[in-house]
């Protein structure tokens, strides 16, 4: 008996597959000397894209993954960065590098706001009530004039790149270095997490609200703390994708569709696994940029026919998403029989 | 401001609800099924007033001739939803329950798109026409009778749900579909039955509507969320709540309008429903 | 010492009483087993005391501290724990997963509390099961798994709902003998039991509901005596 408690004890508490930290070193790597070999702006943007969507949908993975909350207004955050972000540095001139905490700031105090209500109750509660919110984002934004209303903000252009400003003109390439570390550092920040103590709480939280009581977690406050998370992974991609296109306005940082691809990428990859938005943002992208050059202006429309399809085709078939595929001892937690 | 515009907007706000009630009645009674939030709901009112449209523009069908086969198309397309999407996720997380219905829903709004192209459209010239002068109020001809014939059904509605046997056994299953089940009733039949019906509501109200209302892709979003907060308000599951819940919400949308600025009406709802979800979380009048 | 005191605890849905004048007090270190038939309200006690439903009346007091009407998470954090009727595994989550998230709260540490987990596994005897998942358990399992999850909680009373419920002859004996095991380390139980023989073997103490109403409350023998309970609950008893 002790000897197998011993054995069990011994054991490390995560299994490391050597060969999967090799490969995930070796790919790091290669995202980084990339654009060394001359990639051209269609590529830099493709891979720009992918890791701001897999950032996107990491921040609904935290709520919705993680802590079991379906988030359907996901967007409002996404605008509140990007806003906050231009709106400080046209009118005072506050660099990019601070009002990105000012995004994430008043992100955070609306995931209150609208948390501390919210959370408490059943989750479809929730999920209308973030519905309501996306859509109010939109429509006070598009009539509220010190932000430009409907015709929104031009950024101020400096005259050349700047990284003060955060405003590249002659190349794509430190937009791609900017996004990929931000994309790094979000994934490392949220692995961290959902190894830790709060991470096992989230979880239990998720999937059983009424034992997670029972076991002295107070369950509508870790709710609340893995939205205000989520909301702040989620206003620094605002804000920064407001630097990279430098002009924004209500209907392109408050559409309702940055809610419905957060959703759809994260449940393609694999929900409430920290690798799901990864495959799923790396999947989804390239097919939806292809899908723009080649179906050109009525792309939009077709990209959201095949959203809808592979949602409900994911959600019948595989709920785990596509990383359910892999066998689990590779990627996270081992078992052994 | 003159007691006279008030009235009017009690009025228009009163039309207005009651049609809301019966398109959240038919959420309210599928949710009391089987605990799923159709997030298409909206969807599948633009689709009721599209083929309110077509069967006008293509067979010169006014919309109140149409009426039956607009119910008789929802309610097949209620069965249609049942049968290839929410049977198979009735077992799944509620997550996943969310998720699907909500891909429903794009598909169907960005489908509706594709073939019909975003434009605004309307019936010309229809049976209903015309509005009713009573001192100084105004009421449309066309509001009038579609919230008239929504609260007509609405009570009948009510009146199968609680009076006939299907209904009652709906509750059953709704209570308990495994007893229900024990007992001889068929849950999936059930079902079936209760998006027929709950999708049947909206071919009514949607097929009213297209007799004064612009008929768009996405018309159906803003109904869609009056309707899901008229069902929060009613009581998740409640049928009669629903009643209570959408005229209300009518009224504070046309108030709200009137008083502070029309184009934020929506933000006023979403007030009431925080003041609801705070205060009174299981709703204002409970379930059943 | 008194662990729990409940005094003319009441509640009542939509004008039933589920739980109605019901007093009864644990001394610490015991064995309360409650018995009723369905219906009695034996439940709704367990979820008035835990306060995962709110009492409308009475007074409950956990050694000293008043817990009437304090949230699920508060009382539990006070050292009561609980299992279900229905059970409620974490199901995605291994068994050592399960087992750790009540052990965060007695260890911060990651790696101490992993180690507390599996010491408690291991009273439970499910070491070797500790990374399957909670649904791929049986049932007998999962009462075990849900017992070990609430002791690490550290528990000083523990409420423990059909310890024996839906489980097949041959698991009884063990969880029996787990309940037992439990007792020697000290910690106060509560048991709800329908098989009168288990209740009769491991209480201390008994109380009996019908109705939503305390019956009868006493040692094992007065109560297998008592006429009431016999009338309402018993039938034909057969003498343990």
């Amino acid at each position: 008996m002790d000897t197998k408690l011993e054995i069990a004890k011994s054991e490390p508490i995560w299994n490391t597959n050597n060969r999967v930290i090799s490969i995930i070193a070796g790919l790091i790597i290669i995202l980084f000397v990339l654009p060394l070999f001359g990639m051209n702006s269609f590529y830099l943007h493709l891979f720009i894209m992918i890791f701001m969507h897999a950032v996107m949908a990491q921040s609904w993975n935290v709520i919705a993954g993680f802590s079991g909350q379906i988030s359907l207004g996901h967007g409002a955050f996404f605008g509140i960065g990007a806003y906050a972000t231009s709106f400080f540095y046209m009118e005072y001139g506050i660099t990019p590098w601070i009002s990105i905490f000012f995004g994430m700031f008043v992100s955070a105090i609306f995931a209150v706001l609208i948390g501390i209500p919210m959370l408490r109750l059943s989750g479809h509660y929730f999920a209308i009530a973030t519905l309501l919110i996306g859509i109010s984002f939109q429509v006070v934004f598009q009539r509220w004039d010190l932000v430009g209303a409907a015709s929104g903000l031009w950024v101020t252009m400096t005259p050349e790149d700047s990284w003060s400003a955060l405003q590249f003109h002659s190349s794509k390439a430190p937009y791609y270095y900017v996004f990929l570390i931000f994309f790094l550092i979000t994934f490392f920040l949220v692995w961290l997490l959902s190894r830790s103590k709060l991470g096992y709480r989230l979880r239990a939280v998720r999937d059983d609200p009424q034992a997670a009581l029972s076991l002295c977690i107070n369950v509508s406050n870790y709710k609340i703390i893995a939205y205000v998370i989520s909301a702040m992974i989620m206003a620094p991609m605002g804000s920064l994708f407001a630097q990279y296109i430098l002009i924004i306005d209500p209907d392109r940082v408050f559409n309702i569709e940055i809610s419905i691809i957060v959703l759809l990428i994260t449940v393609l990859g694999g929900i409430g696994n920290v690798w799901g938005p990864i495959i799923g943002a790396a999947i989804l992208v390239p097919i939806s940029e292809y899908s723009r050059i080649y179906l050109g202006g009525t792309g939009g429309a077709v990209d959201l026919i095949f959203y809808g399809l592979i949602l409900m085709i994911i959600c019948i078939f595989r709920p785990n998403g596509l990383i359910s595929f892999i066998p689990k001892d590779i990627l996270e937690r081992k078992k052994q029989r | 401001m003159t007691s006279e515009i008030i009235i009017q907007a009690i009025v228009t706000g009163l039309m207005m609800g009651l049609i809301y009630a019966l398109i959240a009645a038919g959420l309210s009674l599928i949710f009391g099924l089987m605990e799923i939030v159709n997030f298409a709901h909206g969807e599948h009112l633009m689709l009721s007033m599209f083929s309110s449209f077509w069967l006008w523009s293509l067979f010169g069908l006014d919309p109140l001739f149409s009426i039956p086969i607009t119910i008789l198309l929802l309610a097949f397309c209620g069965i249609i939803t049942h049968y290839f999407l929410i049977r198979y996720i009735l077992k799944a997380k509620m997550l996943i329950q969310i998720c699907a219905t909500f891909g429903l829903s794009i598909f169907i709004r960005s489908i509706a798109q594709l073939l019909w192209t975003p434009d605004f459209r309307n019936v010309d010239k229809p049976l209903l026409e015309g509005r009713i002068e009573i001192g100084s109020v105004f009421i449309g001809q066309p509001q009038l009778y579609a919230s008239l014939v929504c609260l007509v059904a609405f009570f009948g509605l009510y009146w199968f749900v609680t009076k006939t046997e299907t209904g009652l056994a709906l509750q059953a299953t709704a209570q308990d579909r495994h007893a229900a089940e024990i007992l001889g009733i068929p849950s999936n039949k059930m079902f079936a039955i209760g998006w027929a019906i709950g999708l049947g509501c909206v071919g009514v109200a949607g097929g009213m509507m297209a007799n004064y209302f612009f008929i768009f892709t996405d018309v159906g979003i803003n109904f869609a969320l009056f309707a899901f907060v008229a069902v929060a308000l009613g009581g998740f599951g409640s049928i009669i709540g629903c009643l209570y819940a959408g005229i209300i919400i009518g009224l504070v949308e046309s108030l709200g309008g009137l008083l502070i600025d029309p184009s934020f009406k929506l933000l006023y709802v979403f007030a009431i429903y925080l003041l609801v979800v705070i205060y009174k979380p299981q709703g204002l009048f409970g379930r059943y | 010492m008194k662990i729990l005191t409940v005094e003319n605890l009441s509640k009542s849905f939509g004008g039933i009483h589920a739980n109605k004048d019901i007093s009864f007090d644990v001394e610490e270190g015991s064995i309360l087993g409650v018995i009723g038939p369905n219906g009695a309200g034996k439940s709704t006690l367990f979820d008035l005391i835990t306060g995962f439903t709110k009492p409308d009346a009475g007074k409950v007091k956990f050694f000293d501290k008043n817990i009437f009407g304090i949230s699920p998470d508060k009382i539990s954090n006070l050292g009561v724990g609980r299992t279900f009727q229905k059970l409620k595994p974490f199901a995605d989550q291994t068994l050592l997963e399960n087992v750790m998230i009540g052990a965060f709260v007695k260890e911060k540490d990651i790696k101490r509390a992993r180690d507390r987990a599996l010491e408690i596994i291991d009273f439970v005897d499910l070491i070797e099961k500790r990374h399957h998942f909670a649904k791929e358990l049986s049932t007998g399992q999962r009462k075990r798994l849900e017992m070990a999850r609430a002791m690490a909680i550290d528990p000083k009373l523990l409420l423990m709902d059909e310890v024996t419920g839906g489980v097949d002859q041959k698991t009884i004996p063990g969880l029996v003998e787990l309940v037992k095991k439990l007792k020697k380390t000290g910690v106060t139980i509560i048991t709800i039991e329908h098989n009168i023989n288990i209740i009769m073997e491991i209480s201390d103490n008994v109380l009996a509901l019908d109705q939503g109403k305390r019956i009868a409350f006493g040692e094992p023998k007065e109560i297998q005596n008592n006429k009431q309970v016999i009338d309402a609950y018993l039938g034909t008893f057969d003498a343990a």
